[in-house]
């Protein structure tokens, strides 16, 4: 019985392998070129920093991540306004399937519907299209990533700590500060994080309801691959790869919110 | 409903942190919310209130298609401010205007066929040639431009062809015919790119089968798709932007081409070269029109009397590697430029000789349909 | 009244910014699918149903045909793939998971773009699989690895595998080990334990994980562009023709109204397929 359970277990590590195998594998290529002097994916010309210099003296590509960051914490902060009031809405004031279902739909649309929804929607309006569209669009699922978590961790906790703490003669507003805010403030912060990680990278809604001229970083990465690949591309997935887990693992110290992931 | 008491119980204090949460709302909204006020309500034609300030105007152009410079030097010599938007496509741009009818601009760089469209519509300003004197550093031949004799809504900005790019080196015959693209040698076959933007998709077929660029008949367009169906399965890619590299590259031997582009190609390896095919290509024309809903007529003019002088012209030329219809620019020339990229040396007979392309107004749906067709063939 | 308020400030920002912003749009396009196109784009008020009938026009279906079959393809691959790596990092040493679990979800958070880019630098002819295969001399002419539908394929599989592995493991973290060894000790084969046990206990985490892999996959445009060369046409790269090429803005919603109605019907089975597992776990108890 034993050695057979070793024996499976064995198969399936090694499967475990082979699929971060798949999933590192390109990243850690990418990682690799952009230390390659020559740039080529095929000879290795000596480790260099030169890639890195390059993408430092890329203007459009430094303003594009600029732009992106405007984006990116704009949508956040007010989705993360107003996706925690929609969370404590729905979990504590309203209990209704139909509205639960509504606030997910945002989460399933496919986005290229969404892109020309939203890109028909401000046409129609006349509105010139900039960063702020973006972020406007960008609100839209942000609300509903950030309000899916923070009920996730709402629904943890006991009602009756706040009814406790308020017949003890807290009034409300100090038992959401002492109590319901730092209790849930972990998914707030997980929230927003993933809020604001699916905003700075997301492609498809910002390549429709970009104005001219200003363009977000995915955007900027796309019209560089398309237009040929460059070295300092490889540079700028190092970089972005690094700040990524560090935030991660920064975030992660910072609220103990393991499992966000 | 015991969950709902926690929130209920106190409502004053409930109502405080609402409150609290709505004020930093509003303040982030605010904040996000400046730079809309600055554009979103951008209608220029509400800039009468300001007719005290210097006259400005917007203009709109692709990306790095004018020396960098070239606006603050109008605006030093002439007093009037300008606002650069920019486009990526001519769709984009023409349908702006078209929801707008015209207004929010002053000049517009837009290729030819779509800048026909657009007066087609009413939307454009007849020029005044008169308001534009360095029009005399044109060729001659402008005038005779087919979707624009005369030049009375557009003035040229940049021409040139289409044609094929290949690698002398490994292609070893001289392509001369569009079917050297559509039904290559078997060692070509996966080594060819074609353009995939829908009027230069369908040009090899069309000239190919001896049709006009133009053609808007069902029987001969059934035709262009059967064989551009045919030419996609020796294919490597539909490709408008990475054509040049992939030559350079090796992964390419043959494609299709715009000429400027070719020689983004030669400038990196010297074995590439450029040929027009024996049965013809269209000529395709950059333009600068001038909205008929502008408020700023003089001042777009201006800015297009501006865009005329030789050094603007030769600023494209040598950076673009663009052909000019500049004459003045065009003879300023570096000889040993045109040697390096010889299709800059193409002469304004040869290339009023290809097809200009045209408006073709309805067809276009017929257009999008084969386009479609064709991209969808497995 | 006062519980009126409270809701109307709890609910009403989120609720009125999605029905701005979301609603009201989705609903202009859908009128737009039955007006006609201007001839030089822009919308002409005029009812027409051309565009529903286009959509099942034989190249609209084709079209729709190969995004679904791709869709299929890559949805059923990511759920192969994913359930044995799931269900490995669900029964790894407890210390291990969330470290394994962390590790799949984190390539999710580099640039989706950058990560599709890396399989152009892979399956190039000049690419690193390629100068590869030729170093080890097991072949001596490129392969033609991109721009085609295995290209493609693996592109979206890349992107969108983690989507199938978390929900996955959720719920075979949830199965209780003792069913299993229940069905063990009771003398089944494991192949039957799976398909008798843990197969149907963990369906609702392959639904959801499917549907989260199979609607990205079906309306994706970029990885066809990018990784399939123009040279396969997915529905979105048709949608993003109509809406910015085309400017056929009457026809792009239409068919963007046949992806949406896919979805939903994918949605309405699910919801259909949880509630029946859980009346049979809930009779099964």
């Amino acid at each position: 019985m034993r050695s057979k359970f070793l024996k499976r277990v064995r198969a399936l590590d090694v499967h475990l392998v082979l699929v971060y195998l798949f999933l590192y594998g390109p990243i850690v290529m990418l990682i690799v070129l952009s230390f390659n002097e020559l740039g080529l994916p095929t000879a290795w010309g000596g480790f260099s920093l030169k890639w890195y210099g390059e993408l430092a003296r890329n203007t459009a590509l430094l303003n594009a991540g600029i732009n992106s960051l405007i984006v990116a914490g704009g949508s956040t902060l007010v989705s993360a306004v107003i996706g925690t009031l929609l969370a404590i809405g729905l979990e504590r004031a309203v209990r209704s399937t139909l509205l639960d279902a509504f606030v997910f739909v945002p989460m399933i649309i496919p986005d290229i519907v969404l892109a020309i929804a939203l890109l028909s929607f401000y046409s129609l309006l006349k509105m010139r299209l900039g960063l702020y569209s973006i972020m406007l669009s960008h609100i839209v699922f942000n609300i509903a990533f950030v309000a899916a978590i923070v009920r996730t961790r709402l629904s943890y906790f006991d009602p009756s700590l706040e009814e406790a703490s308020m017949d003890l003669g807290a009034t409300q507003i100090k038992t959401f500060l002492k109590i319901t805010l730092p209790l849930i403030l972990p998914g707030i912060m997980a929230g927003a994080l993933l809020a604001f990680t699916i905003s700075f990278d997301e492609f498809v809604i910002a390549f429709f309801t970009a104005g001219p001229g200003q363009p977000t970083l995915p955007i900027q990465i796309y019209s560089m691959v398309r237009f040929g690949v460059t070295p300092d591309v490889n540079a700028l997935s190092t970089i972005i790869l690094f700040i990524s887990i560090t935030s991660i693992l920064v975030a992660q110290r910072l609220s103990g919110m393991r499992g966000v992931l | 409903m015991r969950q709902r008491l926690g929130l209920r119980s106190n409502r004053q204090g409930f109502w405080l942190t609402a409150v609290f949460l709505l004020i930093v709302l509003v303040l982030v909204a605010c904040g996000g919310g400046a730079p809309a006020e600055e554009g979103g309500e951008e209608a220029p034609a509400e800039g009468a209130e300001e007719e005290a300030a210097p006259t400005k105007i917007v203009i709109s152009n692709w990306d790095a298609y004018m020396p960098e410079d070239l606006l603050d030097n109008f605006t030093a010599e002439t007093g009037i401010e300008v606002e650069l938007a920019l486009h990526a496509t001519n769709e984009e741009i023409v349908g702006k205007l078209v929801a707008s009818g015209g207004r929010g601009f002053d000049v517009v760089f837009v290729t030819g066929q779509f800048a026909q469209a657009l007066n087609n519509q009413g939307l454009l300003a007849e020029i005044n040639h008169d308001l534009i004197p360095n029009m005399a550093n044109l060729y001659p031949e402008v005038s005779e431009i087919a979707f624009d004799p005369g030049n009375t809504f557009s003035v040229p900005y940049t021409w040139g062809t289409t044609g094929l790019c290949y690698r002398t080196d490994l292609v070893d015959f001289e392509p001369t015919s569009w079917f050297d693209l559509l039904r290559p040698p078997e060692e070509l076959v996966g080594k060819i790119t074609m353009l995939q933007t829908d009027r230069w998709l369908l040009l090899p077929a069309q000239k190919a089968l001896g049709f006009s660029a133009n053609t808007t008949d069902p029987e001969e367009m059934a035709q262009v798709r059967d064989l551009l169906i045919e030419a996609k399965q020796n294919l490597l890619a539909y490709d408008d932007t990475t054509f040049y590299s992939r030559l350079v590259s090796g992964e390419a031997y043959l494609v299709e081409a715009w000429d400027g582009w070719c020689n983004y190609g030669i400038a990196e390896n010297p074995d590439i070269a450029f040929v027009v095919p024996e049965e013809g290509s269209d000529l395709w024309v950059d333009t600068m029109v001038i909205p008929a809903a502008s408020e700023n007529q003089e001042a777009a003019h201006a800015f297009i009397n501006y865009v005329l002088r030789p050094e603007v012209a030769s600023w494209v030329v040598e950076n673009i590697l663009y052909k000019v219809p500049n004459q003045v620019a065009m003879e300023q020339i570096d000889p040993t430029l045109i040697e390096t990229f010889p299709n800059l040396g193409m002469s304004p007979e040869e290339l009023l000789a290809q097809e200009a392309l045209l408006d073709v107004g309805e067809a276009q749906e017929l257009y999008t349909e084969i386009v479609t067709e064709v991209l969808a063939s497995e | 009244m006062k519980k009126f308020t409270q809701q109307l400030v709890l609910l009403g920002p989120g609720l009125a910014w999605l029905v701005v912003f979301l609603v009201i749009p989705l609903v202009l396009i859908l009128s737009y699918s039955f007006f006609r196109r201007g001839p030089y784009g822009g919308v002409v008020y005029e009812f027409t149903l051309k565009n529903y009938k286009q959509l099942f026009s034989p190249l609209v279906l084709r079209v729709f045909l190969t995004s679904l079959r791709i869709a299929v393809i890559t949805t059923g691959l990511a759920l192969l793939i994913g359930y044995p790596t799931a269900y490995a990092i669900a029964t790894a040493a407890p210390q291990w998971r969330t470290t394994l679990l962390g590790l799949v979800a984190l390539p999710f958070w580099t640039s989706y773009l950058i990560r599709t880019y890396a399989w152009i630098v892979l399956l190039n002819r000049e690419g690193v699989i390629n100068h590869f295969l030729m170093r080890l001399g097991i072949i001596h002419e490129p392969l033609g690895l991109l721009y085609n539908e295995f290209a493609i394929i693996i592109g979206l599989l890349y992107g969108y595998l983690p989507f199938m592995i978390l929900p996955l493991y959720s719920s075979i973290e949830r199965l209780n080990p003792e069913l299993r060894e229940a069905a063990a000790d009771l003398g089944a084969p494991p192949l039957k334990t799976f398909f008798t046990v843990t197969l149907p206990l963990t369906l609702q985490g392959v639904i959801a994980g499917s549907i989260f892999v199979f609607v990205p996959s079906l309306g994706n445009f970029v990885v066809p562009e990018l990784l399939g060369g123009g040279r396969r046409l997915m529905i979105g790269n048709l949608i993003q023709n109509r809406f910015l090429k085309a400017r056929d803005w009457p026809s792009g919603a239409a068919m963007a109204f046949g992806v949406m109605s896919i979805v939903l019907i994918l949605l309405l089975l699910q919801a259909w397929a949880t509630n029946r597992l859980q009346e049979g776990g809930a009779n099964a108890e």
